[in-house]
């Protein structure tokens, strides 16, 4: 498949994920020529991923295929540790939930048809450097012999594992503190009560600083996962257990397919780009940390990638200086919420049983919804400081 | 000084890629390799491994 590949590219993208194919389709669009890279021999496969989409994200996605939506989702359903639940009506912002393999392949193929060139089982395994400047790649296109390709712009799109960057001379380390483990079981012949909406589990022995949900993809099809922070016990371990304590659900169920993946919650970089080259997606840590969506994000962010290097091409200038307007409308757009979010997390990890009971008793769905987009931290913050223990965990919040 | 993964458990997820300091991690599609000339023991990547599957000894 060498023969499929030139000698040199505008854009070379490593990654196929919704943020590494979103780029390429856009920059081909503008009449670039692009090259998208994928490692895994299927791309889309198999996921890490709970596969929840909001319709704000389905907005940006335009036209997604029948077959890769397979369930609506009008709402969600929120338990606290207590056992007491509340009700989230989405109304206008419901969402899907996905079948990522199919939607992964769907943006792929819409890169292609825009006139990038896509190649599966294609590891980007180095970054070419000279004089400091980021002037391509090292590849083994298609399980072949490793090459060099030039090109004037490398994105790197290569999720939560992101050493492209760490190669480049971008550090993307992400602190453990910021990295939730996630593990996850699509099953079947559940017996779920409303598979129209997400169901969520929240309390510190449940999952500690995360969540249990379960995001229907049928009637009785689900993704059962649970995103934890570091902690004694495995999060297999956890989710386990919460499925053994939960017969009324999975007394009857099967395993159809098992993941697991790290998830960023935090961790934002102000710099994000090189001389030739930037980082989008969770390889950039752009994941929305209280529920670890992704999707959004790297959609989002690969937009103003794209609008950025397209720029940049046109004007000949890619350097450091002239690829930064990426930091600044990325952090303008969507960092200076997810910062706040990330405020929000690092304030209800502080929370005990109690108090999220408590939470759950005060806040309204309006107030929950607003909260997971960076707003409505004085409506938290207020309930908080009713509780003299807590008002120096609400300052957090500011 | 020993790093040590049990292959059969590991779900080829990445996620102790994305932490390990020495860049000494690389995800294939046949698991993870690991270079021990650059590992440092250190045990982060075993910390956030969600079936806890790599067991690092000092
Ligand atoms: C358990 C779990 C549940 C989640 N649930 C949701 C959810 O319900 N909704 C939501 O919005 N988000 C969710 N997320 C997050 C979401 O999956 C990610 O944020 C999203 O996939 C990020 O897209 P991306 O394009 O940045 O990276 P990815 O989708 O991870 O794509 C990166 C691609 O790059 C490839 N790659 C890596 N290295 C190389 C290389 N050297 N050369 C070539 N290719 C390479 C990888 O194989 C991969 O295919 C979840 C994550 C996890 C772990
Ligand atoms: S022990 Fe530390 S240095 Fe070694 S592979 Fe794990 S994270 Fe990397
Ligand atoms: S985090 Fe665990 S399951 Fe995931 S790739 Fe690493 S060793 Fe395998």
């Amino acid at each position: 498949m060498r023969a499929f590949v030139k000698d040199s590219y505008d854009v070379v993208v490593a990654g196929a994920g919704p943020g590494g194919s979103r780029t390429a389709m856009k920059l081909a669009e503008l009449g670039h020529s692009v090259l998208l890279l994928e490692k895994r021999q299927e791309i889309g496969a198999p996921k890490r991923c709970a596969e929840g989409l909001t319709l704000t994200a389905v907005d940006i996605m335009g036209d997604i295929p029948q077959n890769c939506k397979m369930r609506e989702i009008v709402g969600a359903k929120v338990y606290s540790p207590d056992g007491n639940s509340v009700l989230v009506h989405y109304g206008k912002h419901g969402g899907y939930c996905l079948e990522r393999k199919q939607f992964d392949k769907w943006l792929a193929c819409e890169a292609s048809r825009a006139g990038a060139t896509v190649l599966a089982n294609s590891e980007v395994t180095d970054v070419i450097k000279e004089g400091g400047r980021v002037k391509g790649v090292k590849a083994r296109i298609c399980g072949e012999d490793e090459i060099e390709i030039m090109s004037s712009v490398v994105v790197a799109a290569d999720g939560i594992e992101s050493t492209i960057s760490r190669k480049a001379g971008l550090d993307t380390t992400n602190s453990l503190v910021n990295v939730d483990s996630g593990f996850q079981y699509e099953m079947s012949n559940l017996h779920m009560e409303d598979p129209d909406k997400i169901i969520l589990y929240f309390g510190n022995d449940i999952a500690p600083r995360g969540y249990v949900w379960i995001f229907p993809k049928g009637k009785d099809v689900a993704n059962v996962g649970i995103g934890t922070a570091l902690s004694e016990k495995s999060a297999k371990h956890y989710l386990d257990r919460f499925i053994e304590s939960h017969p009324e659900i999975f007394k009857d169920a099967g395993i159809v397919e098992v993941n697991s993946g790290g998830i960023p919650v935090g961790g934002f970089l102000r710099d994000m780009v090189l001389d030739g080259f930037l980082a989008v997606g969770d390889a950039a840590h752009q994941v929305n940390p209280i529920h670890g969506g992704g999707l959004k994000e790297a959609s989002v962010a690969a937009e103003i990638a794209a609008k950025v290097i397209h720029r940049a091409l046109m004007e000949g200038d890619v350097s450091h200086d002239s690829l930064s307007e990426y930091n600044d409308l990325w952090w303008k757009e969507r960092g200076e919420r997810l910062k706040k979010v990330e405020k929000l997390r690092q304030v209800t990890e502080k929370l005990s049983d109690k108090d999220l009971n408590m939470l759950a008793k005060s806040l309204t769905s309006d107030v929950l919804i607003g909260l997971t987009r960076g707003s409505k931290m004085g409506t938290l913050a207020k309930v908080l400081m009713k509780n003299p223990r807590l008002i120096g965990i609400a300052r957090h919040l500011f | 000084m020993a790093w040590e993964i049990d292959r059969e458990k590991c779900l080829r997820c990445g996620a102790c890629v994305s932490v390990c300091p020495e860049l000494a991690l690389n995800l294939k599609e046949e698991g993870v390799l690991h270079d021990a000339d650059r590992c440092t023991s250190c045990g982060i990547c075993g910390r956030v491994c969600p079936v806890r599957s790599i067991t690092v000894v000092k």
